[in-house]
């Protein structure tokens, strides 16, 4: 059991609030199983959070399956050999407390927000669903259709996520996260029982999994609790390596146009090929999240002062970088025209600022400003423990360690402006991109 | 006679014990009164302040007036102009946010302790001395008419328009406090100076504080921020005349999933029936998966990704709302559901079981609400809002739980109306007319 804490480790007291001034209260360790821990103390209300996190997302999914990792997050909440349908969210509120699950490219996860002294119900429910569920063809085709219901609202009934997903498509030739989460809607029809449950069965074992509790518990309970209920599941031997086909080199620049009659304010996207960060090697990941925060980060992003301040030519303009991802992630850009300018000319401006930003270097008092709330942000990020219990989840489902997030603040600390502007010479390169123009239906290209 | 007891066992052992929070009421020297939870365990404060009125103060011919001044708050003031401001927020790492709804206008601020000073400064200049340059006027009336543009073809914003409108009539909250393109295009510097000037007024301001912060601390800091403030304002419009007929409206709108919102009128926040109307709703479509309306439209027969139902209390009307999206084809069979089970809940009620898991589940999820310190300065401004005592918290549970099955079965006879329940449903709705 180790009890990793950021910088010391002689740091558990008795009853600390958090173990140094400063500092997360984190303590993590593995099960003899091979199922990591990460526990994240708050002692201010007797309110704890369990998740259990699987290392197994969409981009995990076989082919011509796209969705199954969302729908077997659903029917997770159907029975087991113990529990009938619905019974376990059922019993979770018949405790007051809350769940849910949620699904991603890299990860699938369900958490019980409840009562600190209901944990070990929790835990037991949890573990008994990480092998035991039993499923009917009833439980198949009515959840099917509440899969279906769901694209339609996330993404059928919204054009800027059907704009996304052709973005996403066109941005990867080879890997899956080209493919939407919640599925293609035409695979999504064909799901059936032989698919979710191979899916669980390949995936859903101690050994792939993450428990991650935050909140009014005591690291050493925590550790007799998750023996007990998950320490005894099997690890699965035949637990495959995360291979995913990678993207080959890519060489040309692509561009789309996707017009829709509901689209009420046209914009545009541009989107570039971008490494994730890695175990042991975050620094060019940390240069370019920087680089996201200078260009189009808040107010005084540079992308904002010319764009919309000097130029008055977008109403919005945003840059954003999802490092934490277990392959190739990416870089993006988004330029809202003000009214009377045109899709061409707002991404001509949005291509020029960047021109300048790089040519220019960075500003030292921009940066400055940045890595203030940065550090900051670590002092406000301890009054939400769930906050932090999901950071690790997300890390450790995404090819990170514990010492990867435990350095990162640092490590993005150090980053200098050179190193940001070698990372956007080398990142922003027209050959991985994709830009593209989101455009009522009626709307003429120049 | 055993299984009783076990049955009561049961109850009691699910309600979970949890701590008490500690609040304090802080009058400053000045007479700004305000409700403080010190907590010293992480070296920041979250500070929320509220102005009750919002934007149902708007003049009919300026609406939107006040939801586009509390975008312009934080764009620049005294001798910063908006990108001086923006810097010199940002290098003390605090943050300020502002909400405008029908009923208050909100601040909530952030900041560390070993800055605080700066920081109550900067939001003293920011609440006092705002400059609302003509230049900032224009970039954030682009902004909210992006946003308005955007809202014209979201099914769920079409939806929420129409039922205003037909609720409310010819009262502010029959539209949109953004305004409309129209309206936010008309307005203004005076109008916003007339906003601001009928907004942040001491005799409707609310004050919630929690983290690092000591009484004595608070009470000086509150003098700084709001003593100067002008005593009032514009009066707050009357009550709205609630008006929601029974019956379906469509909105042809081309896309495949309709989108439903529902609703009928509803209940007020100080209504001796609250909590059992509270109750009632957690059972029959406010509570997660096992509320009727989930367990009959979602997890019987797949008709929805979601279904829930809301009791608003707001302070000019009270409405009891719900919404339902399913493809074209299926939203008839939803409704249909729907509408089946408010009459089976306004002719049957509740059990006994169902009224016995939502008050545990309610009981028990109350505390999961205080997690943070920002959360628990909002809660506490809501308190003060409704008038609630300062014990309220304490006190809560008993309310839930005193609530009998008779409570709930009248008030499910007397509130539930399944003929007047309206449907505005936006889409191409195939089996409906209206």
């Amino acid at each position: 059991m180790v009890r990793a804490l950021a910088l010391s480790a002689a740091l558990i007291a008795a009853t600390p609030l958090f173990a140094k001034e400063g500092h997360e209260a984190v303590t993590t360790f593995t099960l003899d199983n091979g199922m990591d821990v990460v526990v994240v103390e708050d002692h201010r209300a007797p309110v704890v959070q369990h998740m259990v996190w699987y290392r197994a997302g969409s981009a995990d999914e076989p082919i011509g399956s796209s969705g199954v990792a969302h729908f077997l997050e659903h029917l997770l909440f159907k029975g087991t050999d113990t529990m009938e349908p619905g019974e376990l969210s059922a019993t979770v509120a018949a405790n007051g407390g809350n769940d849910n699950a949620f699904t991603s490219y890299d990860y699938t996860a369900y958490f019980q927000r409840v009562a600190a002294d209901r944990l070990e119900l929790m835990m037991r429910m949890e573990a008994d669903r990480m092998r035991n569920i039993r499923l009917t063809e009833n439980d198949i085709a009515t959840e099917r259709d509440v899969i279906l219901e769901e694209r339609n609202q996330r993404t059928e009934n919204n054009p800027r996520s059907l704009f996304g997903e052709q973005m996403s498509a066109a941005q990867y030739l080879n890997h899956r996260y080209g493919v939407p989460i919640i599925g293609w809607k035409h695979e999504m029809e064909e799901l059936d029982m032989g698919d979710a449950l191979s899916f669980y069965q390949t995936h859903y074992a101690p050994n792939n999994a993450i428990l991650v509790v935050t909140g009014d518990v005591d690291p050493d309970e925590v550790k007799t609790l998750a023996d007990q209920y998950y320490g005894v599941i099997p690890a699965n031997p035949d637990l495959p390596e995360r291979v995913r086909s990678q993207e080959p080199p890519q060489t040309a620049e692509r561009r789309l146009t996707y017009k829709d009659a509901r689209v009420a304010q046209p914009y545009v996207q541009r989107s570039y090929l971008a490494p994730e960060r890695d175990a042991g090697a975050q620094e060019k990941a940390a240069a370019l999240y920087l680089l996201a925060e200078l260009l189009g980060g808040g107010t005084t992003s540079y992308l904002n002062e010319k764009l919309q301040f000097d130029q008055h030519k977008v109403v919005y303009t945003g840059a954003f970088y999802r490092g934490v991802s277990l392959d190739d992630t990416t870089f993006d850009l988004i330029v809202v025209p003000a009214e009377g300018v045109s899709l061409q000319e707002a991404e001509d401006a949005m291509d020029q600022a960047v021109a300048d930003f790089i040519a220019e270097g960075v500003n030292e008092d921009d940066l400055n400003r940045i890595k203030m709330q940065l550090r900051a942000a670590q002092t406000y990020a301890r009054d939400n423990v769930d906050g932090i219990g999901n950071r690790y989840g997300r890390a450790l489902t995404s090819g990170l360690t514990v010492e990867d997030v435990q350095a990162w603040p640092d490590i993005v600390q150090g980053v200098t402006g050179d190193e940001i502007i070698a990372a956007a010479r080398e990142v922003l390169q027209p050959e991985t991109s994709v830009t593209g123009w989101l455009m009522r239906d009626d709307e003429v290209t120049q | 006679m055993k299984r009783i007891i076990a049955t009561l066992t049961a109850l009691i052992i699910a309600v979970p014990a949890w701590a008490e929070i500690e609040i304090e009421e802080v009058t400053s020297p000045g007479g700004i009164t305000a409700w403080l939870v010190e907590d010293h365990s992480i070296p920041f404060t979250a500070l929320e302040l509220r102005f009750r009125g919002g934007t149902s103060l708007d003049d009919p011919d300026a609406r939107g007036a006040v939801y586009l001044m509390s975008g312009l708050i934080e764009e620049g003031s005294g001798d910063m102009d908006a990108r001086t401001y923006a810097r010199e927020l940002e290098s003390l790492a605090a943050s300020f946010s502002y909400r405008a709804t029908d009923d208050s206008v909100s601040i909530s601020a952030r900041f560390l302790t070993e800055n605080r000073d700066d920081v109550v400064d900067l939001l003293q200049t920011t609440i006092h001395d705002p400059r609302f340059d003509q230049e900032a006027i224009d970039r954030v009336k682009a902004q909210v008419i992006s946003g308005l543009k955007s809202d014209q073809t979201d099914p769920s914003d079409i939806a929420g328009r129409h039922f205003a409108e037909m609720a409310y009539g010819d009262h502010p909250y029959a539209s949109d406090g953004k305004g409309t393109i129209e309206s936010v295009s008309g307005l203004t510097r005076d109008d916003i100076v007339a906003a601001y000037d009928n907004v942040f007024v001491r005799d409707r301001l609310y004050v919630g504080a929690v983290g690092d912060i000591t009484a004595e601390e608070l009470g000086v800091l509150l003098d700084e921020l709001l003593v100067d403030l002008p005593a009032t304002g514009k009066p707050i419009p009357d009550k709205a005349e609630v008006t929601i007929d029974g019956g379906v409206n469509v909105v042809d709108f081309n896309t495949p999933q309709s989108v439903a919102l529902f609703g009928q009128n509803g209940i007020d926040r100080d209504d001796p029936d609250f909590f059992a109307a509270y109750v009632l709703n957690h059972i029959l479509g406010g509570g997660g998966f096992e509320s009727r309306l989930m367990q009959e439209v979602r997890e019987k027969r797949g008709l929805t990704y979601g279904v829930a139902t809301y009791l608003v209390p707001k302070d000019l009307a009270s409405v009891y709302l719900g919404s339902v999206s399913s493809a074209n084809d299926r939203i008839a069979e939803a409704v249909e559901v729907i509408r089946q089970e408010w009459a089976r809940a306004a002719a049957e009620g509740v059990t006994q079981k169902e009224l016995d898991d939502a008050k545990t589940y309610l009981t028990g999820a109350y505390p999961l609400r205080f997690d943070g310190n920002g959360q628990i300065a909002g809660i506490m401004v809501g308190m003060q809002m409704e008038d609630l005592p300062i014990d309220y918290i304490a006190t809560r549970n008993d309310k839930v739980n005193a609530v009998t099955l008779e409570d709930v079965n009248r008030v499910a006879s007397e509130l539930l109306d399944p003929d007047g329940l309206h449907f505005t449903i936006v889409g191409k709705p195939e089996g409906l007319d209206g």
